[in-house]
């Protein structure tokens, strides 16, 4: 989107002043996330650039892993300035064990949803479509005081299990629009000639079906997973002191005690992100079918 | 086709019957199989979700508890001719209901009757254990309101009695009024609560003041953003897309604490102006914990949910309109406002209605940069939840904040419609 050769110097500045503008809400998008890198390898136990850190040349006192080691539960460090423990390491194990058992059951009970709701046959699918998308729509928060107000009276808070049926239910929508939008492309002639060909409907879901809507599939597991992931809300309510994932220990961290800790697994998060977006991306590019949640 | 059918030969399959009923049936079993493929989910869905919010819905006009502890004193009660003191039933009642009662039930019916008029809580705590003492002694009194009087003299006060009529109902909307500053007066009038209690129109206003800044910040910065991406070669477009992706696939914590980093009195922010000499040491800016902390943070963390809506649509407007207008003599901005702005108008009221619904309901990161003053709407529902156990009041918040959700997203659903959701 070049000027053009013709433009008047006022039509060039106005340019100018707009690709600027762009440049600083590019800044304003990522700053933050950069900032916090460098202030996690810091030796101070404040979350600041250090004098040591800004001065010239790198001044190796002031940069180290210390926070790192109080981050994995390595607690040599004689001078504690914070309570070093291993609880970052329980939250991690336990984020990635509600994720990984929430992605699984919401991917598929969402993909065989998002099949159904593709067929043309399916009765009432505006309706189902939103009582399937609502989890997304109604605010966690909201969410949350229904839930804990329900799942009191059936004895499911403080458990992993009424963590695990809360998350499933916020991530499906996601894998339900994922899946609807990569099967929107998709022909039906294939299940049809699968089915002349002898294959039962099983054999045709496993050999012809899969493999064609696996890229959406894999894209709406990756927002399930991150959504459960990532979600602070409804544990914050449901889950028994003991039961920390990393979420609710960032949430304490920022509350109670502010250490950079916090920005070792906040880096950590971030390059968990950069992984994901970039699957996410691969995946797309590899199937045109996904265009439903291609930038066409 | 129509003459066909009604002749009296009719089309049959190959098994007998007519094509018309084979045809019907197929369909019929087509649809069985499409629902039974939605079932599970569905079936999830409304179970773990929406049964809760529904759940949550009820409890906010909910007041039989109270009912199922004082059944036969309500009873009783509903017979009294408002003058003067209830009768010696009403007393006697309470008084068997009291001494029998479950301390733990008693206990949260006490609170909600202190809803309705602050001191009987106080009143039965002081009296329930001489009440206790005398029912166990066995020797019961001859009149039980002279009892309880003698006790304390607050059993003798009309008022308390006349603000049980609000309690007599299984069904109250005083929680509703409390969540918007009202409260029923002793004769059930609803008036404004004392001015130290009135806390929640406040908030309110705020959420939707801050709701309205922040879907304005995102317009405003979204859209030169949006409009250079869909305008550039794919091949930087896809580049840049990253900047705006990357915050979106982040965990909304590590970006509320980024801008905690980036905020705070010894933040970056106020390194960076301290060090350009803009302000002196002493003079660092307070950004982070009050109002502005809570805008400039939900801006950026909703930025992606405005850019791109906006970007898709503007990638669909074919660049020869611009030129055409000018072509036609308009002049640059002329030719933006009438040919290329109107034509984003559906991406602008797409991106802003998804951010102004996400804004007002949103909790953690005002919860955590917002401090005092820059708490929305949403740190209630988590107070009364977790803090001073008013489930009743939480609900209602809850359910006025749904109620306006629903709303905007019926909006939202006529515009853009709602299974035109993308991600990413």
């Amino acid at each position: 989107m070049a000027l053009p050769s013709y433009a008047t110097p006022i039509q060039r500045t106005y340019y100018y002043l707009y690709l600027v503008a762009c440049g600083i809400v590019f800044f304003f998008l990522i700053a933050p996330l950069v900032a916090i890198i460098p202030i996690s390898f810091s030796q101070s136990p404040f979350m600041v650039f250090t004098e040591g850190m800004l001065a010239w040349p790198p001044d190796p006192e002031a940069w180290s892993l210390r926070w790192y080691r109080y981050m994995v539960g390595i607690c040599t460090d004689k001078n504690l300035t914070t309570p070093c423990s291993n609880k970052w390491m329980i939250g991690t194990v336990n984020s990635f064990f509600v994720g990984f058992v929430s992605t699984f059951f919401a991917t598929a009970l969402g993909t065989l949803a998002a099949l159904g709701l593709s067929r043309p046959h399916m009765p009432y699918k505006g309706l189902i479509m939103s009582i399937l998308i609502s989890p997304m729509i109604v605010p966690l928060i909201i969410t949350a005081a229904g839930m804990f107000f329900f799942y009191a009276k059936i004895n499911l808070v403080y458990t992993f299990t009424g963590i695990i049926l809360a998350h499933i239910a916020l991530s499906t929508p996601f894998v339900v629009i994922t899946v609807t939008a990569t099967l929107v492309g998709f022909d039906m002639n294939m299940v049809r000639a699968s089915q002349s060909l002898g294959a039962r409907p099983i054999r045709t879901f496993f050999k012809v079906i899969m493999p064609l809507i696996l890229p959406g599939v894999i894209s709406g597991a990756l927002f399930a997973f991150i959504t459960s992931f990532d979600e602070v809300v409804i544990v914050m309510f449901m889950a028994s002191l003991d039961q920390l994932t990393i979420p609710k220990q960032m949430w304490a961290g920022i509350r109670q005690e502010i250490s950079p800790v916090i920005l070792c697994m906040a880096t950590c998060l971030v390059a968990l992100s950069i992984f994901l977006l970039t699957t996410v991306e691969l995946l797309r590019r590899r199937s045109e079918k996904m265009r439903g949640i291609s930038r066409q | 086709m129509e003459v066909f059918i009604s002749t009296t030969e009719q089309i049959l399959t190959t098994d007998g019957l007519p094509l018309k009923v084979s045809l019907k049936k197929a369909e019929r079993k087509n649809k069985i199989r499409a629902f039974l493929l939605v079932f599970p989910l569905l079936l999830f869905i409304l179970v773990t979700f929406v049964v809760p919010i529904g759940d949550m819905l009820l409890r906010s006009v909910d007041d039989s508890h109270i009912n199922t502890v004082f059944p036969n004193t309500f009873e009783e009660y509903r017979k009294w001719d408002r003058n003067d003191l209830p009768p010696e039933e009403v007393y006697e009642a309470i008084f068997f209901e009291l001494a029998t009662g479950e301390g733990i039930q008693v206990g949260k019916a006490l609170t909600r009757m202190n809803y309705s008029k602050s001191g009987w809580k106080s009143l039965i705590k002081k009296t329930r254990r001489q009440i206790k003492k005398i029912y166990k002694s066995g020797e019961l009194p001859t009149s039980y309101k002279d009892t309880l009087i003698d006790i304390h003299e607050g059993w003798g006060d009309t008022l308390f009695w006349i603000s049980m009529a609000q309690m007599t109902e299984e069904r109250t909307l005083i929680y509703y009024w409390n969540a918007i500053d009202r409260t029923y007066d002793i004769d059930g009038n609803v008036v404004m609560q004392d001015e130290k209690r009135r806390m929640y129109v406040k908030t309110w206003i705020r959420t939707l003041k801050v709701s309205v800044y922040v879907t304005f910040f995102c317009l405003i910065l979204g859209f030169p953003v949006a409009h250079l991406l869909a305008n550039l070669p794919l091949r930087y477009s896809n580049l840049l897309m990253i900047f705006v992706l990357l915050p979106f696939w982040t965990s909304l914590l590590v970006r509320t604490t980024a801008w905690i980093v980036m905020l705070q009195q010894k933040g970056v922010i106020n390194g960076v102006l301290v060090w350009l000499g803009i302000i002196d040491d002493d003079q660092r800016i307070q950004m982070v914990y009050n109002m502005t902390g809570t805008i400039i943070a939900m801006t950026q963390i909703l930025l992606p949910f405005m850019i791109l809506p906006l970007y898709s649509v503007m990638k669909v407007i074919p660049k020869s309109h611009m030129r055409a207008a000018q072509n036609l003599g308009a002049k640059p901005v002329r030719a933006f406002i009438r040919v290329y702005l109107p034509q984003t108008v559906p991406g602008m009221s797409a991106g802003g209605l998804l951010v102004f619904v996400l804004a007002i309901g949103y909790f953690i990161t005002p919860e955590l940069v917002g401090g005092k003053d820059g708490q929305l709407i949403g740190h209630w529902i988590a107070y009364h939840l977790k803090t001073t156990l008013n489930w009743g009041l939480c609900a209602a918040i809850g359910s006025i904040l749904l109620a306006v959700m629903l709303v905007l997203y019926w909006l939202y659903n006529k515009i853009v419609g709602i299974d035109n959701i993308k991600l990413g």
